[in-house]
């Protein structure tokens, strides 16, 4: 057991671009569950919306890329409006089955061979990233003690700002009028409409912004993949984030980050252990494992995590029992 | 959800090798598999076809690179560059028995992108016939899966309704149905009638056991629906994953019945067990209307669904009839797997990319109305055949979900759904 790999491994992801992007969607998604009380359980198609509209409108349409970034936040905006339209007059569990479903619908038609030449079917898009990499003020050398490659580290560099940044955000629209009146929707929306506040707008606000976070998750995601992949924007995508916003704690500022941080760690923690665990034999034949099977364990893990959570503790590490949206109504 | 590749990071033993694209930025490639895909529809019956050569042409009708295909029937074709190319496979370099339908496909190259191809090697019933034969054919094949989804999504829909909770990790029970009758049935090597019995019953047992020691007791302690929704999202995410885990990735076909010869009636062909299967839809869905109709338990769980605490006022015991509709439910949604996996196969996600024609259906039918999912179910699965004779079959499910979408924007409560339910 190489157990230096095994921490610098965790180490790396727990700081990571993994870590990043999942604290930038737990953010957008603590905007919709946990501060008004929207479920959305779509937001890989937000994801998928920021990555998707900075590839496609880069690689098949020649646009550069800083204006594809903003064409990637514009696309998660409309696809905010297009499902909360039909969706947020109703109750949380028709939202929550409408944008999974939605996210299913971007999967299956993005991967789809029809659209092949302009979304890049199964095989993805790649090459989008090349104007952002070349900014890199970084060369080789390895960033010890973790020893990120100086492309990950410029990336970082950038990315763990915009963390901070969106966080900031959070903070500030939380505590003003607007912040206000979108938590007193998650307490009681028709409290709040016999006050004469269209609740329906604020509530599509907010879908918006979360899913421009969202989308913010989904381009760092690809940039640290150099690639964007239908199927990376699958359920696993969404779930993760769920996990990682409600062990950080919901309706709190920094919960997605200390979640993501320490979910994504442990995640990566349990994946190198187990193989490492594999190789070096310490795990007893009559264990039907192998090492082909580590990546499954991982995501009955996240299941695993959500079920003990929402039991065990809705509030998650920071959160305040009498503030967690997720309950009955 | 799509089979779980481990997406974290890269190897962490590797550390100089950069991301930022290939070395050269421009290059590119095809590759693809050669299979014969036999007659049957089995993966597993696929043979590599090896000693094939591919041909690469750029857009001025310049060789851009050739290659033949390996034992595994693999090959791979690197490419100079983003441009617009035609792949020719030259027929004769094909074994005997091995036509191919289209031997040209013309595809565009990205920068630094890599395509697959697919050349259909001897690919079954390639249909010629008209769009009348085909729409014919596809309203007996959605009549089917029609039947079945009606079948499945009972049980969805009556949880609903009891107990408030919006279950998504019913695909899972689909699932388990599939899966106990082939561990019955290819592992034990029981006949598949018997195996698909008990399979029925032993997932109805499961469905009775997780109310009771699982639902049951949350339900009790207080714990709102919206957190037991996430905790079934939980549920569904782990149980997925194990079925992976102790299953497999690989579709595999019942032991029984499984080339069974089609029989022709005109333009519309059949297996009996097609046949047989759609009656039994037919029996169980009107046996479950009658039973909601007619039987106390049946009345009560309706009771129940129209108002849980007048139901209790009225000495109905609820958590009994919630548990009988946990111990239906499972073992109708059971049936359904089963029977979608007698023309389909056994796949762990089967029930899991049913989930969300399951939730359109009852969505359609009527959140929690008893009678709604039968609707709805039938309504869904006949529509998603269908469409596959205009759309594209890897985007039928799609429909689907536009129309639930669709249903939520026109009649929110569906064809059956009281007006107040949505609130």
């Amino acid at each position: 057991m190489d157990w230096g790999l095994i921490f610098r491994s965790t180490g790396q992801a727990a700081i990571g671009p993994d870590a990043c992007y999942y604290a930038l969607a737990a953010a957008g998604l603590n905007v919709h569950i946990g501060y008004t009380g929207l479920l959305n359980f779509g937001q890989a198609a937000f994801g998928a919306a920021g990555a998707y509209g900075l590839a496609v409108a880069v690689v098949t349409y020649g646009v550069s890329f800083w204006a594809a970034l903003f064409i990637g936040l514009l696309v998660s905006i409309v696809l905010a409006l297009v499902l909360g339209f039909p969706t947020l007059r109703l109750r949380t569990d028709y939202l929550a089955i409408v944008t999974l479903a939605a996210a299913e619908i971007i999967r299956l038609v993005v991967r789809s061979v029809r659209y092949t030449a302009t979304l890049g079917g199964t095989d993805g898009l790649q090459a989008f990233g090349d104007a952002f990499f070349r900014l890199n003020p970084f060369d080789g050398g390895s960033y010890t003690p973790l020893e990120f490659r100086p492309d990950q580290v410029w990336l970082l560099v950038c990315a763990w700002p915009l963390v901070v940044v969106v966080l900031l955000v959070t903070f500030l629209l939380m505590r003003s009028p607007w912040g206000r009146v979108v938590k007193a929707i998650r307490e009681d929306e028709d409290a709040v409409r016999s006050l004469g506040k269209n609740t329906y707008w604020y509530k599509m606000q907010s879908l918006m912004l979360g899913g421009v976070f969202g989308a913010l998750a989904g381009i760092v995601f690809a940039m640290s993949k150099q690639s964007v992949n239908p199927d990376d924007y699958g359920t696993r995508f969404t779930f993760t984030a769920v996990a990682v916003m409600i062990l950080g704690g919901t309706a709190r500022v920094v919960g997605p980050v200390v979640g993501s941080v320490i979910f994504i760690g442990v995640l990566q923690f349990l994946d190198v252990f187990l193989r490492q665990a594999i190789d070096a034999g310490l795990i007893p034949g009559w264990v039907p494992i192998d090492v082909n099977k580590v990546a499954i364990i991982r995501l009955i893990f996240v299941g695993a995590t959500l079920v003990l959570l929402m039991i065990y503790r809705p509030q998650g590490i920071l959160g305040d029992r009498r503030e967690v949206a997720i309950r009955d109504r | 959800m799509a089979a779980p590749a481990a997406a974290q990071t890269e190897d962490p033993g590797s550390t100089s090798t950069t991301v930022g694209a290939a070395p050269d930025p421009s290059a590119g490639a095809v590759r693809g598999r050669l299979l014969d895909l036999k007659e049957t529809d089995a993966s597993e019956d696929d043979v590599p076809v090896p000693g094939v050569r591919i041909t690469v042409e750029d857009s001025d009708g310049q060789e851009a690179g050739t290659a033949e295909t390996d034992s595994g029937g693999l090959f791979r074709i690197p490419l100079p560059g983003e441009g617009t190319y035609t792949a020719k496979l030259d027929e004769d370099s094909l074994p005997d028995g091995v036509s191919v339908a289209d031997d040209e496909i013309e595809f565009t190259l990205g920068p630094g992108q890599s395509r697959t191809l697919l050349f259909a090697l001897n690919a079954p019933n390639r249909r010629t016939e008209g769009k009348v034969d085909l729409f014919l054919q596809s309203l007996v094949d959605g009549t089917y899966f029609g039947l079945l989804l009606a079948l499945a999504s009972v049980g969805l829909s009556l949880i609903y309704g009891t107990t408030g909770l919006v279950n998504f990790a019913h695909g899972e029970l689909v699932t388990m149905g599939a899966i106990f009758a082939f561990w019955f049935n290819q592992t034990l090597g029981w006949p598949l009638i018997l195996s698909g019995v008990l399979a029925v019953l032993a997932t109805g047992a499961v469905g009775w056991l997780l109310d009771a020691a699982f639902w049951g007791p949350l339900r009790r302690r207080g714990t709102g629906n919206t957190a037991l929704m996430v905790i079934s999202i939980g549920v569904a995410l782990a149980v997925l994953n194990l079925y992976l885990y102790v299953f497999g990735g690989r579709t595999r076909p019942y032991a029984d019945y499984r080339a069974q010869p089609a029989i022709d009636f005109g333009t519309v062909s059949l297996p009996p067990k097609r046949i047989i299967g759609a009656l039994l839809c037919l029996f169980f869905l009107v046996a479950v209307a009658t039973a909601l109709q007619r039987t106390r338990t049946g009345k009560a769980m309706r009771a129940i669904s129209d108002s849980r605490d007048l139901a209790a006022s009225s000495g109905i015991n609820v958590d009994r009839v919630i548990r009988f509709v946990w111990l239906f439910g499972a073992g109708l949604a059971a049936l359904g797997g089963i029977l979608f996996s007698l023309s389909q196969d056994v796949n762990f996600e089967q029930g899991s990319s049913m989930l969300l024609l399951l939730f359109a259906a009852i969505t359609l039918g009527g959140l929690g109305a008893a009678y709604g999912a039968l609707i709805g179910g039938f309504v869904i699965g006949l529509f998603v055949s269908v469409s596959a004779v205009w759309v594209p079959t890897e985007l039928k499910n799609v429909g689907a979900l536009v129309v639930l979408i669709l249903v939520l924007l026109v009649r929110p409560q569906g064809i059956l759904g009281a007006r107040e339910r949505i609130g």
